[in-house]
């Protein structure tokens, strides 16, 4: 694999409202998430607060809900919402003919 | 050079041969004519056997409201008029950049100065099997309408493949000239890049109700049939009959002439901002093209490169920046309308207007006092203000409040102020068109001491039923009381004004079946809730309509979509049922061999006597299901809103103080109660005697053993606040405890709020009102006991065993790992 962008599937086998993963072996996972409108981020995959998983969160809007306690993340920034500050890196993304790219120096940054 | 027809100065005019007979290299000519006429020699080629035609204008063909001539753009004469030489039936099949050069399939050779490519899209096909079999056919150009028309003729079944834009309207085509049809779509929702979840369901509610089968998270596997099409197979086996099979999934540019000339090309043919391609003499413009990143597949961007790639073949460098898209489309006398972005992200805020009764959802996306995207249904009519406000990038803050009312209310038509509206009408003027108050009964019933909106609904009526007029109650509550006005209801949450028991009452009197139909008919103010009110309408409906309802796994909080308990670290623990908390060797055996095979650091006894086996990773769990399910173990459900243990003592088999056998009734009463979904976490427990070793008086539903009976109490619970149960009542036998402990599960489940405990739940009630149900009204019980029993038949499924057979397997896998030292990738 060469070039800027990592290829990393086709973007309905996340289910809408959900996520699912992208393992970086001795780094963070990275949560790749879907929409209601079919939009797609992708987030490391740790709440700013305790490390939560957020690709096990509920989807709604623009944001995850984290599973532990509940803080909500804005998908395309990373920014915590409401009264809660912290913030998760995000991993740039694009979609090409239904498949997700998700930028390489990112990804490799995250393992770093 | 080979064309010599238009002799005058055809030598001192530059050549420029059009690839693309379509709208977007007719506009380009357009425009560039009416810039300057005698600039180039033009020649068109075509693959098609007509003149340039409006392709959006298909559908109405197809539903016969127009014919092919009311279509055309430009007839022969347009052509003859401008000198532009057409040559039909003949699509290039390679360009020479050398030699500058064009070859069509008749072997056609023609040189050019200038090349413009407007090749457009071709319409996705999608690989199954079949997809090759007379009868399944595209939607893109007129002898696809011909052949569509042809089949409709002959009646049938039809299925169109894709709900977008494109296969609404095969399908509305189809429809009208009599054929039978169902459309499959992938998403969950129809047309989801251009209309939100609410709108998408509104338009599947009003395409079914006009005849059509929409079939949504619908995959299609194959295409069946012999020498023609005959039906489609969709991957969950169901299998649809059709004589036509209409392909409408999607477009993508059509690149493969500029790719074999060695011309850049991305997703689309590679342009700058004056639509000029790698080539500085070829340039691309329309469907085919990517600027900027970006591919368009509608008309309006295409009208704005049209003008651009004019005024620079014209050397008046305007350049192209890119469009804003909308999509306007009347279906089946539906009105849609979306534009620009309308996710929601990145400190976006939504207003929504909901109507339900007229069909009617607005919403507008404003960021920073700017509109940036917006999702119009059943009314279009401001479409154009809004889209005009969103190009233009116009500040709204001043009439913001007003704007979803549209152009002529924010416009300040008179009725600017609600508050001035609302005291503007008169006493007589009706509010509530559902149960029919008027403003002088809501005043009336408020100055009688009605101080806050449930006060009001609870006194008159008024926006007790569907909440549209809530808004105007709270305005004469405020003009009627000033700074008397008690604080509103608990809503459900920020999304709604409505608070939990207003919506399962109307979920039950409306007869709602999903999320997003309740979210409409009940004017939620967010696109699709947020993560409090989604698990909860999931349970109402789960709850109302036990069989009927298809439980919406992105409304479950982990756990429940896990089947097991997250920890801090991202890990899981899992609890294997055991029926009353008895074990055995071979449940045991299995439990340590799992512990040792997926290497779980501990191992703990729980408070409701079940193993609790922790540090499982989330792609290990459908492996440790397989094991401990092949050991006969089910799901114990520690992850749930459910009922989770039954906790016994030993009883009379073995207790020398043991009246009666506890265990035994327990692991009856756990055999009868499992699955079952509830408002929260549900404990019971069975001691044998008085001393209570099972701590049956701390939990949900407890029984206490005596000689004379079972004493049944509830409401416990060990929580952050300790509460002992409160008596029921007391039964003579097990079969009667058992009967009284579904119906109370029942009343629980009907009536308490989501993420609501027994304990709270009696307390806000009281238990009199239990009893009255539960003990004193043995009609009700029976009837209670009696649904609780036929949604248990539907609930009563080890979600272990699906999981661990495959189902949703991909939720525990990733979708990719990455090694970053070498940078090389697995697909998972």
């Amino acid at each position: 694999m060469t070039g800027e962008w990592l290829d990393i599937g086709w973007a309905d086998e996340i289910p809408v409202r959900g996520s699912r993963t992208v393992q970086v072996e001795g780094g963070d996972d990275i949560a790749v998430f879907r929409t209601g409108d079919g939009r797609v981020f992708a987030l490391a995959d740790r709440c700013p607060h305790k490390g939560g998983r957020l690709s096990q969160g509920i989807v709604h809007g623009g944001a995850v809900a984290c599973p532990l306690h509940n803080w909500r993340i804005a998908l395309a920034t990373g920014e915590a919402l409401g009264q809660d500050k912290g913030c998760t890196p995000v991993i740039p993304v694009k979609l090409s003919g239904g498949r997700v790219l998700i930028c390489r120096a990112s990804t490799m940054q995250a393992a770093a | 050079m080979q064309h010599q027809s238009h002799p005058a100065a055809a030598f001192e005019r530059e050549h420029l041969v059009v690839i693309g007979n379509g709208m977007a290299g007719c506009r380009a000519i357009e425009e560039l004519i009416a810039r300057d006429a005698s600039r180039y020699r033009v020649t068109i080629f075509g693959a098609e056997p007509h003149v340039n035609y409006n392709r959006i204008m298909l559908s109405p063909v197809l539903a016969g409201e127009k014919s092919f001539d009311e279509i055309v753009i430009n007839d022969r004469r347009w052509y003859a008029a401008n000198g532009i030489e057409l040559v039909t039936s003949d699509p290039v099949l390679a360009i020479d950049r050398a030699a500058r050069t064009v070859t069509a399939r008749s072997g056609r050779m023609v040189g050019y100065d200038r090349l413009l490519i407007a090749t457009g899209s071709d319409p996705f096909i999608i690989p199954v099997p079949g997809k090759d079999l007379p009868g399944v056919i595209t939607f893109r150009d007129m002898a696809d309408v011909d052949h569509m028309l042809a089949a409709a003729g002959k009646g049938g079944d039809a299925v169109v493949i894709g709900g977008g834009l494109l296969g609404l309207e095969a399908a509305h085509g189809l429809t009208l000239r009599g054929m039978k049809v169902t459309v499959i779509h992938l998403m969950p929702t129809l047309m989801e890049r251009q209309l939100d979840e609410a709108a998408g369901w509104l338009l599947k509610s009003a395409l079914e109700a006009r005849g059509q089968t929409i079939l949504t998270q619908a995959n299609t596997a194959e295409i069946v049939g012999t020498d023609a099409v005959e039906g489609v197979r969709l991957k969950d086996g169901t299998l649809i009959p059709a004589s036509l099979v209409v392909m409408a999934v999607g477009i993508r540019p059509c690149t493969a002439l500029a790719r074999d000339a060695g011309l850049a090309v991305g997703r689309g043919i590679q342009v700058d901002d004056h639509m000029v391609t790698s080539d500085p003499s070829i340039l691309a413009v329309g469907e085919c093209v990517e600027h900027d990143g970006n591919v368009y597949g509608l008309v309006a961007p295409l009208w704005d490169m049209c003008r651009a790639l004019a005024d620079g073949l014209t050397d008046s460098h305007s350049g192209y920046r890119g469009s804003v898209t909308s999509t306007k489309l009347k279906v089946a006398g539906l009105d849609v309308f979306s534009a620009g972005d309308f996710s929601g992200t990145d400190g976006a805020e939504d207003i929504v207007l909901r109507d339900a009764s007229r069909g009617i959802y607005k919403r507008v996306v404003v960021k920073d006092d700017r509109i940036v995207g917006a999702v119009l249904y059943g009314d279009t009519g401001d479409s154009g203000w809004y889209f005009d406000l969103l190009k233009r990038g116009e500040d709204i803050g001043a009439i913001r409040d007003m704007l979803i009312f549209g152009q002529a209310f924010a416009s300040g038509g008179g009725v600017a102020d609600p508050k001035a509206a609302v005291a503007a009408l008169s006493d007589t003027a009706e509010l509530c068109g559902c149960n029919g108050v008027s403003k002088g009964q809501v005043v009336a019933c408020i100055e009688a001491g009605a101080h806050s909106l449930d006060a009001v609904r609870a006194g008159c009526k008024a926006s007790a039923s569907c909440g549209s007029c809530t808004g105007i109650v709270e305005t004469l509550l405020a003009t009627t009381l000033g700074d008397a006005v008690e604080a509103g209801p608990r809503t459900m949450c920020n999304c709604t004004s409505f608070g939990h028991d207003d919506v399962r009452r109307e979920i039950v009197a409306q007869q709602m079946c999903s999320i997003p139909e309740v979210m409409q008919k009940l004017h939620w103010a967010t696109p699709d809730g947020c993560s409090s009110c989604r698990p909860a309408l999931n349970y109402y409906l789960l709850c109302a309509l036990p069989g009927d309802y298809v439980d919406d796994q992105q409304s479950r909080f982990v756990n429940e979509r896990m089947h097991a308990n997250i920890q801090k670290d991202g890990t899981y623990s899992v609890v294997p049922r055991m029926w009353g908390g008895l074990t055995n060797p071979r449940e045991l055996r299995a439990i340590a061999d799992v512990v040792e095979k997926y290497d779980a650091p501990m191992v703990k006894v729980t408070g409701g006597q079940r193993l609790d086996i922790f540090g499982i990773k989330k792609e290990d769990l459908p492996a440790v299901w397989a094991d401990l399910n092949a050991a006969g173990m089910v799901s114990g459900h520690a992850y749930g809103k459910s009922l989770r243990t039954v906790k016994t003592c030993v009883g009379s088999e073995w207790c020398r103080f043991g009246t009666q056998d506890s265990t035994g009734l327990g692991v009856k009463i756990e055999r009868m109660t499992w699955g079952s979904w509830m408002p929260h976490k549900f404990k019971i427990a069975v001691s044998g005697c008085p001393r209570n070793c099972a701590e049956a008086t701390i939990k949900d539903f407890g029984v206490v053993c005596v000689d004379s009976g079972y004493e049944l109490s509830v409401g416990g619970n060990g929580g952050i606040k300790v509460r002992a149960t409160d008596f029921l009542c007391k039964v003579a036998t097990e079969v009667e405890a058992m009967h009284y402990c579904a119906a109370f599960i029942q009343l629980y489940r009907e009536e308490a709020r989501y993420l609501e405990r027994t304990a709270p739940w009696i307390e806000r009630v009281g238990v009199e009102y239990i009893r009255a149900r539960i003990a004193d009204d043995a009609e009700g019980r029976d009837a209670l006991a009696a649904r609780f029993h036929f949604a248990q038949q539907f609930l009563q499924d080890d979600p272990w065993a699906a999981r661990a057979a495959g189902a949703e397997r991909e939720q525990h896998a990733p979708m990719a790992r990455f090694t970053p030292h070498d940078a090389t990738k697995e697909m998972a």
